[in-house]
């Protein structure tokens, strides 16, 4: 299953991703229009610290602690292997914001539910809107093996 | 003393109306000309820092951003421009010599935009590349050969060290501290998948790029610098850099702040202070010492390498060449005065050499008459921009073409020509960690092969329609060339007749 | 009588969990899931959202109603069991059936504990807060001008304020502890919660408890009176290990379980409300009566049940809950020293002992506390990454860069 992975020699800290994330999961055609005079609420996030740069969205994990830890069985991964957020049944207890290792799942920008990467399914886009705008291969997508 | 204030050339012109303040144009310039004010939300420009290369204008995903050149005028006067009166400025402001980038952007006459190429129709029929073979393939050594057979008759092998080329272009010179390390990797990763070469120019070699050492040339330069053994023996051919079209009669110039601990240790000089390579090599005062250099490198390398030698285009370039051809060398390479440098005084680059396409014409033609154009190869540079360039200049008589610029070009470089300053925003002049970072070999490497492959391709669509099918066809083949707009010196210089004169 | 290879009884939580378990292992042998209350599997937590009209009845289920017989199980709801013969295998119902069984799991969870009150029997609108059935009889007796008194202010008696505060005139809630949320949270944090809920209306009697009920007037230890018409006791819950008990299992505070669900007796499991863990923070086996822990107990067990082998490793009790936009995170023992940051909206506390972290508590401070909790339960030694980058916001730059390429570049 192809994932995101980081290659995070090549990462900037230019937060490219970032925008681009929002624009596509803002529902709107223009990007002008999506995000002109708002404050973005992205589904991937860009850590800067020094001279280290790396973007982190939701690994689809193999075994999932935030679908085992759903109060409401929200959380699902479906047999293509993402994992999704069915916005109906979330009642944003942020149980999986707290059990994500990563990190990678986030408050909602509505501030009722919790929002994470959905791989650009659930959005029209036929590819990771992110990998497609980073501009140094930074972030891919591709399938890759776990640690052996 | 006050400096006089000297109004920037460029502004940066944002649309605000686009604009969603991303600040990725903050982030990605390494002059800080951007900057994000959050009182009022918006994004500003500091015009005085732009050097207009563009990494802000690339990047901004809503496309707000234009560099425009500024429309605060002097008095017009074709005589003093803005330009020429700022540089009176700055040099009475700084008493220095001022230091400039890239090639000469002097609009002096282009004369491979003056030559046209043949075409065959009706009684000599075009041949089709896609159907017919092209033989695009070369030699690049010398070719003077003695026919000499063993005591069984056999035929003794004899040729001397010769570079096999799948195409006729090569990365020309650009050292490892003008250009970064993933410049060079990308350079030697093209050079590797297009069965070509790239030249170390005088950083050294890199230990990490040894392993593509047999598309390497190495340079010896007057400085000297990284040469050593292991340096020379890793190497396809070894070039002696007697001069480099950009700075005829100077040396290299590597400012210091751009030897890093890495450029340091790869070259073999010391860190911050600015490594000029002094203007002759110190051991070569005479067309013999030349040939005592050349003969060295061979016997060290035990004969295996084709030794080249580098002269910048000047105005006795034939006889020169004429010497240079009989001192042993395998290939010359001339370099006209529109070749690129990371840093050379302003003055020289732009206006001591001449072009290529006159000293290439005339260095042919002198080496013919003398009977030993066979003794060396011919590689060209100095602003070759096209593969209609290339068949140009092998038309006037060179084996191979040198692309320094438009390599450059080609990993994203966009020709702001502050190369000297260290903070290439496109990781390529510049050896700034996280500048470097920019320019991803991965994609850098893939963007000189399509560069190069598809210039194959143009040439070969260029060679079938003249109705050739080989290089050798070409090489020297003036015919194929008429020259338009050219004074009668001009076509005489290039031996070229004027277009609409029939053979 | 019928013989099943699994039987599993109680119907919740760690019981769904246990199927998907099993079925990871064995995807024949038939299940049987015996379940008291008369509806599919619901998370408990939900039910303060349906009173704040956040979700239904139908978006409560925490499975698609397609579960149960695409994982081929026979669901058997509104019936308890009564009795477990370990020697013979059998369960015996509250209709009478006896029921064999290869492997058994007890996942019966816990009820409501009543704290002796005087008077609490002739308390007509009384009612407890934990499952569906009682959120549908509160939801019934609510109205504008009724007043509400709940005893206990811990996650329950909490939540059941925010479901309800828009919808009665007013709320008063009691508690014997001297700060709200005792259980989970210091006196700063909250007091932070307490003024937010105070804001909404709250009215808090801490360091007290209800003497004495009479007529529609609760009289407390500190002499104060309140004045109420729906009475909501909310004071804890109580582990059902009553069959395990009589069976001859151990029994401590929960169920005794090992680290893969066995309890003392054979082929008899337990996972959830009812059973304990071994709590890595406190480093003492405990009920962690948390919905995730009762997942992971009940998937545990499933796996151990079908012939595989899984633990439950790094148990700890964490906890993730907002009231009316205020959101809390806690998770661990506060023990040890604490790093402290402190702003008008929000508050962390980090607490960190013999180079780990054991516990922190955050309010309104949700984003990548994920990340806090993995160092919490992996028992991460601080000094191998950046603690103090951490302590100012939790960032995996904090880690080794080996630790993010395994993490980032590889599949996890």
């Amino acid at each position: 299953m192809k994932r995101i992975y980081v290659n995070e020699q090549w990462c900037l800290g230019c937060h490219l991703c970032e925008y681009e994330c929002a624009f596509a999961n803002s529902g709107i055609a223009d990007m002008v229009r999506a995000l002109k005079g708002k404050a973005i609420r992205p589904r991937v996030r860009v850590e800067d610290a020094g001279e280290i740069h790396f973007a982190v969205n939701c690994r689809h994990c193999t075994d999932p602690v935030c679908v085992q830890s759903c109060i409401s069985g929200a959380l699902t991964k479906g047999e293509d292997g993402i994992v999704r957020i069915d916005k109906q049944k979330c009642v944003g207890c942020l149980t999986c914001v707290l059990v994500c290792p990563y990190g990678a799942v986030l408050p909602s920008p509505e501030g009722h539910a919790a929002m994470k990467c959905q791989l650009c399914t659930d959005n029209g886009r036929d590819m990771p809107n992110c990998v497609k705008y980073c501009p140094n291969g930074a972030i891919v997508y591709e399938e890759r093996e776990a640690t052996q | 003393m006050m400096q006089l204030y000297i109004r920037p050339d460029y502004e940066v012109v944002r649309n605000e109306a686009r604009c969603i303040a991303c600040r990725v144009c903050e982030r990605q310039c390494a002059n800080e000309v951007h900057s994000f004010d959050p009182e009022t939300g918006l994004m500003r420009a500091d015009e005085s820092k732009c050097v207009n290369c563009h990494r802000c204008v690339s990047l901004c995903p809503t496309h707000a951003l234009k560099i425009v050149k500024t429309d605060d005028t002097y008095r017009e006067n074709a005589n003093w421009e803005a330009q020429t009166i700022h540089e009176v400025y700055r040099q009475a402001n700084t008493g220095g010599v001022l230091l400039s980038s890239m090639g000469n952007p002097k609009p002096y006459p282009v004369f491979w935009d003056k030559l046209l190429i043949n075409a065959s129709q009706v009684t000599n029929p075009p041949i089709d590349p896609l159907r017919e073979p092209m033989e695009t393939q070369l030699y690049l050594g010398k070719r003077t050969v003695k026919v000499e057979r063993d005591e069984n008759g056999l035929l003794k092998d004899t040729l001397p060290p010769q570079l096999k080329l799948s195409v006729p272009v090569l990365f020309s010179a650009m050292s490892y501290g003008s250009i970064s390390y993933n410049a060079h990797e990308s350079l030697a990763r093209a050079a590797e998948a297009l069965g070509t070469y790239y030249n170390t120019g005088e950083g050294g070699l890199h230990k990490d790029f040894y392993k593509y050492g047999k598309h390497t040339i190495v340079q010896v330069a007057s400085g000297r610098f990284g040469v050593h053994k292991e340096y020379l023996e890793t190497a396809a051919a070894i070039e002696i850099k007697m001069g480099q079209g950009a700075k005829p009669g100077i040396g290299g110039h590597l400012p210091g702040g751009k030897i890093s601990e890495d450029v340091s240790k790869t070259r073999m000089i010391p860190q911050g202070v600015d490594a000029i390579s002094p203007a002759p090599h110190h051991d070569i005062y005479s067309i013999e010492d030349l040939k005592q250099l050349v003969d060295s490198l061979k016997e060290a390398t035990e004969y295996k390498k084709p030794i080249i030698v580098k002269i910048a285009a000047v105005h006795n370039a034939a006889a020169i060449a004429s010497g240079i051809a009989r001192s042993g060398a395998d290939i010359i390479a001339i370099d006209g005065f529109r070749g690129g440098t990371g840093a050379a005084p302003t003055r020289i680059r732009d206006n001591v050499g001449i072009p290529i396409e006159l000293a290439l014409a005339q260095i042919d033609t002198r080496l013919r008459e003398e009977g030993i154009r066979d003794n060396v190869s011919i590689l060209v540079g100095g602003s070759v921009r096209s593969s209609a360039d290339v068949v140009k200049a092998i038309a006037l008589g060179a084996d191979a073409c040198y692309i320094g610029t438009a390599a450059l070009l080609a990993l994203g470089c966009h020709l702001c020509r502050s190369c000297h300053t260290g903070k290439c925003n496109w990781g390529i002049a510049t050896q700034r960690p996280d500048l470097v970072k920019r320019l991803n070999p991965d994609f850098g490497y893939e963007r000189l092969v399509n560069l190069v492959s598809a210039w194959k391709h143009e040439i070969e669509e260029m060679m079938g329609g003249m109705g050739i099918n080989s290089l050798e066809a070409l090489r020297g083949n003036r015919l194929m060339l008429r020259g338009i707009g050219l004074t009668d010196t001009e076509l005489r210089l290039l031996g070229v007749r004027y277009a609409g004169d029939s053979l | 009588m019928k013989n099943y290879p699994y039987v599993i009884l109680g119907g919740s939580i760690a019981a769904v969990a246990a199927v998907e378990g099993i079925r990871s292992q064995d995807k024949k042998g038939d299940i049987l899931v015996v379940g008291e209350e008369p509806c599919r599997a619901y998370g408990r937590p939900l039910i303060s959202y349906y009173l704040l009209g956040e979700t239904d009845l139908a978006r409560m289920d925490y499975r698609p109603a397609a579960f149960y017989e695409e994982n081929n199980v026979t669901l058997r709801l509104g019936v308890r069991a009564e009795r477990i013969d370990p020697a013979q295998k059998l369960v015996t119902l509250s209709d009478g059936k006896k029921i064999g069984y290869e492997k058994l799991l007890v996942a019966t969870g816990s009820r409501p504990f009543d704290p002796p009150m005087e008077g609490i029997e002739r308390v007509k609108e009384r009612f407890h807060f934990l499952t569906k059935a009682d959120a549908l009889a509160l939801d019934a007796a609510l109205s504008p001008e009724k007043k509400v008194l709940i005893v206990g202010a811990g996650l329950i008696g909490l939540k059941c304020f925010e479901g309800i505060a828009a919808r009665v005139k007013s709320v008063a809630i009691v508690d014997l502890a001297d700060r709200i949320l005792p259980a989970i949270l210091d006196e700063t944090g909250a007091k932070m919660v307490q003024s937010a809920l105070e804001a909404r209306g709250a009215s808090f009697f801490l360091s007290d408890s209800v003497l004495r009920l009479e007529g529609n007037t609760a009289h407390l230890k500190s002499g104060k009176t309140v004045e109420f018409d729906l009475l909501v006791i909310a004071v804890g819950v109580r582990p059902n290990t009553e069959l395990v008990k009589e069976a001859g299992g151990e029994v401590r505070r929960g169920i005794a379980v090992d680290e893969c669900g066995r309890t003392s007796l054979p082929d008899i499991f337990a996972a959830g409300d009812c059973a304990e863990s071994f709590d890595i923070a406190s480093g003492t086996n405990k009920v962690l009566a948390l919905l995730p822990n009762a997942a992971f107990q009940g998937r545990a067990a499933g796996v151990n049940m079908a012939g595989g082998k899984a633990t439950l490793e790094n148990a700890v009790a964490f906890n993730s809950i907002g009231f009316f936009g205020t959101h809390v995170m806690t998770a661990g023992v506060y023990e040890g020293e604490e790093y402290c940051e402190r702003t008008e909206r929000t508050y962390k506390a980090l607490f960190t002992k013999d180079g780990l972290l054991k516990g922190f508590i955050l309010i309104n401070l949700p984003e990548r506390a994920g990340i806090y909790l993995k160092l919490l339960k992996e028992r991460i030694p601080l000094g191998t990454v950046d603690f103090e980058a951490l302590k100012t916001s939790p960032a995996w730059s904090a880690f080794s860069p080996e630790a993010r390429a395994e993490n980032f570049a590889r599949e996890v």
